[in-house]
């Protein structure tokens, strides 16, 4: 007494195609569901690989040292900003240098000063560095050189500006060459950054970059703001950390005033932000799903009352209530089955709309995801047609014969 | 076949209790033809449908084939249902969206009989119903008479040895009655017991064994000799 699988199919979808509005509402609402799941989460995880990639682009093992200390553990983001008790100085920068197991270092200091050029003058962002820091972060040259190669302390007057400060300053002109006042010096314009020059927190298009001990000079500090270490290898990071914390706490007076953190403890942190994050709005979207499911329960009763004289027939034709039972489920994780494929196909439709619309932003629904959407969309489908199955097979069948 | 006890059936309308059958005794002998009358509300049809094992009594005790079947379980009622009776109704509860051919069908796939044992199986019924041109027509496309040919080879389809009409003709014209009596009686003379629900005298006095209920009660059970008649 059970009937094959092929005739509960057949059986299900008359059923299905017999009520069209009722089966096309369930549909809609499954569909719908499953979209925002797999479209939801292809958001989260998007900006989650988005901003990966931003702060991969900074640069590969690195380690930045910037001044300040605080006794939290983890990556306190106050810590990032640093208030500064002791100078970190270019003799500090100098020093790591020593250690073999650093390839390239970059001392850095910010400011913002008045750039003029022939009556045209703006306030532009300054960033002092070195040669090794177009390697470093992986910027290129659209034009001229970088800073020259020379010692820590020397003071070039030279600059490498970015292409938004050429076109404000120089217009049609040309850049190259040209002398441009910075503050109360001059600066011969030797390098114009290319268009790769974005990364997280500085825009490099719109700033003027020059030797850092010049920008010391300019802003009349003795003191770094940051200091950026590359690394020779991965399994190196940890130790030339704790390398650069001992020396700098050497010639500190013994005392611990810098913080060292590796761009792996900072990618660890978002990634793991923006992966909770995803799981969150995934789970929101999940609430779509209970809602499709309730939708199903409701239409799904509606249906046994529509068809009470038809699942009385069935009685009288031999039907067990367990037969029944297995009938009207098989319709609704039918329904639930095919919303979840309509809702798949739409999710894709629309993540592929997104990544149109926004090429920067990667945003692929993680296969998690959409196997979560599939196999939630099925159990809602299942749970709530359990309700009205069951009060399906406990029709009187007399009863039901007559439509009551 | 049929052995029914002190079969009492209640029912409670609102406050009052009803009894829609009051003490039926009833013996049925395989192969008999038997009409029930009585005026609306005697209790043919609860009567009709407690044989049919869709309704359960409130006291009394039913042996059909033997076997006591007053308080089976779900599973098995159901199973006896699907291989022993055949039912037909006024309304003929075609379902509207299958064909003839597949509601003919449908109790062999209740009771998960393979498709290449079905196929031949419809088609012999169709044939015998003479419906072969409208096998593949829905019931709105079907007239009356044809529904309940097609109602009857449904019924017949699992070779059921009791068939169960409540009114059978209700919904049908003069001409159109009197074919779905005819085959029924065929499929009586072939063996099969048949007990049919009706109002209709003239139909009624058909059968080779008249009951007539009234209230509840069965007012008069007579044999008359098969009359031959149209």
């Amino acid at each position: 007494m059970a009937t094959s699988l092929t005739d509960m199919v057949r059986f299900s979808w008359t059923a299905l195609t017999g009520y069209p509005a009722r089966t096309i509402l369930m549909l809609t609402a499954m569909a719908i569901g499953v979209a925002s799941v797999i479209m939801l989460t292809a958001l989260g995880e998007g900006a989650r690989r988005y901003v990966t990639a931003e702060f991969s682009s900074l640069g590969t093992n690195l380690v930045i040292v910037f001044p300040g200390y605080s006794e939290t553990s983890g990556l306190n983001p106050i810590a990032m900003v640093g208030t500064t008790p002791r100078d970190l100085t270019l003799e500090d920068a100098q020093a790591l240098t020593q250690n073999s197991n650093i390839r390239r270092i970059a001392p850095i200091n910010i400011g913002s000063v008045a750039a003029s050029f022939q009556g045209r003058s703006r306030e532009v962002p300054i960033l002092g560095g070195n040669a090794d820091l177009l390697e470093i972060r992986h910027w290129q040259i659209a034009q001229g050189q970088f800073l020259p190669a020379s010692d820590l302390d020397r003071a070039l007057p030279v600059c490498v500006i970015g292409r938004k400060i050429r076109d404000e300053l120089f217009a049609a002109q040309p850049a190259l060459g040209q002398w441009i006042r910075l503050g109360d010096r001059r600066f011969r314009v030797i390098g114009i950054m290319g268009s790769e020059g974005r990364s997280i927190g500085v825009d490099v298009q719109d700033t003027i970059i020059i030797p850092v001990a010049s920008a010391q000079q300019l802003f009349n500090t003795p003191s770094l703001f940051r200091i950026l270490v590359e690394v020779n290898t991965r399994s190196a990071i940890e130790s030339v950390k704790q390398a650069i914390i001992e020396l700098l706490k050497e010639r500190h007076q013994g005392k611990r005033d810098v913080t060292v953190i590796t761009q792996d403890a900072v990618l660890l942190t978002f990634d793991r932000i923006l992966g909770a994050l995803t799981y969150a709005i995934g789970g929101i979207a999940a609430i779509s799903l209970a809602v499709a499911g309730i939708l199903i329960m409701n239409v799904m009763l509606i249906a046994v009352s529509q068809r009470t004289a038809e699942i009385g027939l069935l009685k009288a034709l031999g039907a067990a209530q367990r037969q029944i039972v297995s009938l009207i489920l098989f319709e609704a994780m039918m329904l639930s089955a095919f919303g979840a494929v309509i809702g798949l196909l739409l999710g894709e439709l629309g993540c592929f709309a997104i990544r149109q619309a926004f090429p920067n932003l990667p945003a692929y629904a993680p296969i998690w995801a959409v196997l979560t959407a599939i196999a939630v969309s099925l159990l809602a489908g299942f749970i709530f047609s359990l309700l009205p199955a069951r009060q399906a097979a406990r029709l009187d069948p007399v009863l039901a014969l007559r439509g009551k | 076949m049929i052995e029914l006890k002190n079969i009492h059936r209640d029912f409670l309308v609102g406050e009052q209790k009803v009894h829609a059958l009051d003490n039926i005794n009833l013996s049925i002998e395989a192969g008999e033809y038997i009409s029930i009358m009585g005026p609306s509300g005697s209790g043919k049809s609860t009567l009709l449908n407690l044989i049919g094992l869709l309704d359960s009594a409130t006291a009394g005790s039913y042996f059909l084939n033997r076997q006591d079947v007053t308080s089976l379980p779900d599973v098995q009622r159901a199973a006896t249902r699907s291989k022993t009776i055949g039912f037909i109704f006024q309304a003929f509860h075609l379902i509207p969206r299958l064909t003839a051919a597949e509601n003919i069908e449908l109790p062999l796939i209740l009771a998960g009989t393979e498709p290449v044992q079905r196929r031949p199986l419809v088609d012999k019924a169709v044939a015998a119903m003479n419906l072969a041109d409208r096998a593949h027509h829905t019931p709105d496309q079907l007239s009356g008479g044809q529904r309940q040919r097609v109602a009857i080879a449904r019924a017949t389809i699992m070779q059921p040895k009791l068939l169960l009409a409540d009114e059978p003709t209700g919904n049908l014209d003069q001409k159109s009655g009197q074919e779905v009596i005819n085959i029924i009686e065929q499929l009586n003379q072939q063996g099969i017991t048949v007990i049919v629900v009706t109002h209709d005298s003239t139909i009624g006095q058909r059968a080779t064994r008249q009951i007539q209920m009234v209230d509840g009660r069965i007012k008069s059970d007579q044999c008359s000799a098969p009359t031959g008649v149209n």
